[in-house]
């Protein structure tokens, strides 16, 4: 049984629809990537995870549970952790509140304050400093830390390259396996192709709002791959 | 606007037919006095009033994203504003109604320069505020008849059925003149800008509209308005209380007139203006449940159907009787 | 020596005045909402505690034991029954609907209970005073008002600044779509903060009550002085609304003083005053971009 496991899932913003009849597989364990151009829907689909757009009951199953339709707050106590597409670091909390807000509702694990701080050292420096005064890579860490403060099952990375420089970027991919770590799951959703297959197991390719490539970065060729990018 | 590909066209099959209904429904009013009696002059009077009133604060609200609980401000300083045109400076008594509007929107000039420092809930509030500054400063000053008010002398020497009958055409032309005036200001240019603010003020901003001018524009229209209002109201009534003329409560009545005949619409306050003077007729009996029942249906439509009455049969029925909106005819449709 | 007097008086009525703005405050902090009705709800536990008295004989001290924790319900159910329909449809629908309760409130008020003055009677407490220095004479009865309004600022300073829900709060007025992602329950959080505003709105109804004679329609008023004192002080500034309301007291201490007639007047200028010369207030926080 996978871990998460969707079905025909759709997504509307009003009259919008921005996903249709999507269907995918995440074992336990892996690291899936999703890729696709700006608009494919891959932010999306994370929301719908999550539970801040609205899915039908039985179209999304984590840990073999229906969560489609719950209220996210009890999605995410179940075990997932969202770093939001654009950091959404809370501008009133410190670095070290806002990394302690993010185990409000969580569970017992290898991550703790502590191991959070060894991690990414520039926290602990800056850990009394409101989050605004960060920078981009800097807010990065403290959104991808405040999201594995609760010990996730599932991580889902939403586009964390976007709007950082591309060292900070190359040292976070590098990283990335080891903040993951053994027992965790990931779906990082990644404009960035290189990276995306640099660190992924198997990936799924977005087109506007439909699946349109699926396997491993082995078996993928980038014509293959710049075909259901683009949709051409 | 004719341009060989597409024509521009204002008015609907509904507008025109709304014309002339209007047209025959105003020529019946103004000949009233001729048909109908001095308790339906009354009536109307202070309908046309509320109706005035609504479309001020619709305008403020619904066009300009104002929410204004200290409207009452401008129709008591209206009123006062009659008393001093008329009384103290022996001007016309009908002349000084109209008057009373540029006092009002003179006033209006530092007063926005105060309340505009604030937005959204703390603007409503500080509305409030000013509106009792102004309320105590009239009921602290002798010479406007302090706490105890004041009459209207100027009308003492007109005959009563003259009175009526003139303060009833008056009425007639400040209710008709009020839906005019926001018509027009809707049709100009700004109007369109203001339309574009009560769909969205920062879209409206990105595209380069002056939203701060628009705003003082329909704060300064609204303050002639309900200083017009309050004058013609206390036309009427002969005498001013500074409690009474300042009260919230008026405001009370604009916000329920339009919340439930629909805001943002020229037709809803028009609507709401009617159903409100039904209700009062119906619940005339039951004193304080008579408030109560207007509380809480307020509270329902704002939450069930905010577009109001009006609102909700213009979208059944795709009905607009003010032909404000531009529709682009194509050459070959 | 009469003038000391008379600010010493003021300074101690800005603790009810303190105490009648935390509420509103708090709700605005949080959920950019003013409550129109704020006022009423005042009133409307002075009320509370005269139906407590009523039907249990309680000194009107001991009437909080009942009104501050129904008027916390209350403020809940409020939140979560009829607020939280309006939150996510711009300015207008929140502010009508608070002001369609208003009206409701005191309309309800005045059907129950008549247009009567009415009285919470403390006893010996409402006339004790100390006096200092051969001149100057405090009251016992406004020092407690003045203390209570002291601790519940302290009180709530702690919850936001060092606790669990206090950066619950603060996250969710920041963003409340992302704090769902803490697994924070939003609607809950917002419930609660209502809840608490309207603890502290019963502790203001029932020493106003104690303090001065009050009737159905002088909710509005209260709302008035609420909001003077948020803007004087400063908004998002717990201590500034405390020194707010100091200097609402004052001048209104001063104005009665010149005539009794000038009270609110001076306090209206006062404020009038601070938004031409400060407009964001004494000791205020920059304001986030909501």
């Amino acid at each position: 049984m996978s871990l998460l496991s969707v079905r025909s899932l759709a997504a509307f913003y009003g009259d919008f629809q921005a996903l249709f009849d999507v269907s995918l597989d995440v074992e336990a364990g892996e690291i899936v990537a999703i890729i696709g151009a700006n608009g494919a829907g891959k932010s999306t689909f994370l929301r719908s995870v999550v539970g801040l757009n609205a899915s039908a009951r039985e179209t999304i199953r984590f840990d073999g549970q229906p969560i489609g339709g719950r209220p996210t707050h009890e999605i995410v106590a179940r075990g997932i952790a969202l770093v939001p597409e654009g950091r959404r670091i809370f501008p009133s909390l410190t670095v070290e509140e806002n990394l302690l807000i993010g185990r409000h509702h969580g569970r017992g694990g290898r991550w703790s304050l502590a191991r959070i701080y060894e991690l990414f050292p520039v926290l602990a420096q800056r850990r009394a400093v409101a989050g605004p005064a960060l920078s981009g890579g800097e807010q990065q860490m403290l959104a991808i830390g405040r999201a594995l403060m609760s010990n996730p099952r599932l991580l889902l990375l939403d586009e964390v390259s976007l709007g950082l420089a591309p060292i900070i970027v190359h040292d976070l991919y590098r990283r990335l396996p080891s903040i993951i770590g053994e027992g965790t799951t990931a779906v990082i959703v990644e404009q960035d192709v290189s990276q995306a297959l640099g660190v992924c197991d198997r990936l799924y390719c977005f087109q506007e709002g439909r699946i349109t490539l699926t396997g491993t970065p082995r078996q993928l060729t980038r014509d293959q791959i710049s075909a259901a990018y683009f949709g051409v | 606007m004719t341009n060989g590909e597409h024509r521009v066209e204002r008015a609907t099959r509904a507008s025109r037919l709304g014309a002339i209904a209007g047209a025959v429904v105003l020529a019946a009013l103004i000949a009233l006095p001729m048909w109908g009696s001095s308790s339906h002059m009354r009536l109307l009077v202070e309908l046309l009033s509320m109706l005035t009133l609504a479309q001020m604060w619709n305008l403020l609200a619904g066009y300009g994203g104002l929410v204004s609980v200290g409207q009452q401000a401008y129709l008591g300083l209206g009123g006062y504003a009659l008393i001093v045109l008329a009384d103290f400076l022996g001007l016309n008594p009908f002349l000084s109604v109209f008057l009373a509007g540029f006092v009002t929107a003179a006033l209006a000039v530092p007063t926005a320069a105060l309340v505009f420092r604030f937005q959204g809930g703390y603007f409503a509030v500080g509305t409030w505020v000013v509106a009792e500054v102004y309320h105590l400063l009239v009921a602290n000053s002798a010479v406007l008849g302090g706490g105890l008010g004041r009459s209207l002398q100027a009308m003492r020497d007109i005959p009563r059925a003259q009175r009526e009958r003139v303060t009833y055409w008056i009425a007639l032309g400040v209710g008709v003149g009020a839906i005019a005036l926001v018509y027009l200001l809707l049709r100009s240019r700004r109007g369109l800008a203001l339309t574009a603010i009560r769909d969205s003020a920062r879209a409206a901003e990105s595209l380069g509209v002056d939203v701060f001018r628009s705003k003082l524009l329909v704060y300064l229209v609204a303050a002639f308005g309900c200083g017009v209002a309050g004058a013609l109201i206390y036309l009427n009534l002969l005498r001013i209380l500074p409690t009474a003329a300042f009260s919230v409560n008026w405001t009370a009545s604009m916000i329920f007139v339009v919340v439930i005949g629909g805001i943002g619409t020229l037709e809803g306050p028009i609507v709401g203006t009617l159903v409100y003077f039904a209700l009062r007729e119906l619940l005339a009996d039951y004193g304080t449940w008579y408030l109560i029942i207007l509380g809480a249906v307020a509270i329902v439509v704002m939450v069930r159907a905010p577009q109001g009455l009006w609102g909700l049969v213009a979208e059944r029925f795709d009905l607009r009787f003010f032909p404000l909106q531009r529709r682009v005819r194509l050459r070959d449709a | 020596m009469d003038w000391v007097n008379t600010i010493v008086q003021g300074v101690l009525l800005g603790g009810l005045y303190t105490l009648f703005a935390t509420g509103l405050s708090l709700v605005f902090g949080i959920m950019r909402v003013v409550n129109l009705a704020h006022g009423d709800f005042i009133i409307l536990a002075a009320f509370l505690g005269v139906v407590a008295i009523g039907i249990a004989g309680l000194h009107p001290f001991l009437t909080l034991l009942i009104v501050v924790p129904l008027m916390f319900g209350l403020g809940y159910l409020i939140q979560r029954g009829l607020l939280s329909l309006t939150l996510d449809r711009g300015v207008l629908p929140p502010l009508l609907v608070t002001f369609g309760l208003s009206i409701i409130i005191q309309n309800l008020l005045l059907e129950i209970f008549s247009a009567d003055d009415r009285r919470l009677d403390a006893g010996w407490i409402e006339t004790a005073s100390v006096r200092l220095g051969g001149q100057v004479a405090i009251g016992w009865y406004p020092l407690i008002v003045f203390a209570a309004a002291v601790l519940a600022i302290a009180a709530l300073q702690v919850l936001f600044s060092r606790t669990a829900l206090g950066r619950a709060f603060r996250a969710t007025a920041d963003d409340q779509e992302t704090v769902r992602l803490m697994g924070i329950d939003s609607r809950h959080t917002y419930g609660l903060a209502v809840a608490i505003a309207f603890a502290i709105i019963a502790l203001a109804g029932v020493f106003l009550g104690i303090r001065t004679t009050f009737s159905p329609d002088i909710g509005p008023g209260r709302l008035l002085v609420a909001f003077e004192t948020v803007v004087i002080g400063g908004l998002g500034s717990l201590w500034g609304t405390l020194v707010g309301g100091v200097v609402l007291g004052v001048a209104h201490a001063i104005g009665a003083k010149i005539d009794p007639a000038y009270r609110e007047l001076a306090g209206h200028l006062v404020f009038l005053l601070v938004l031409l010369i400060r407009p964001q207030g004494l000791f205020a926080r920059p304001v986030r971009d909501a």
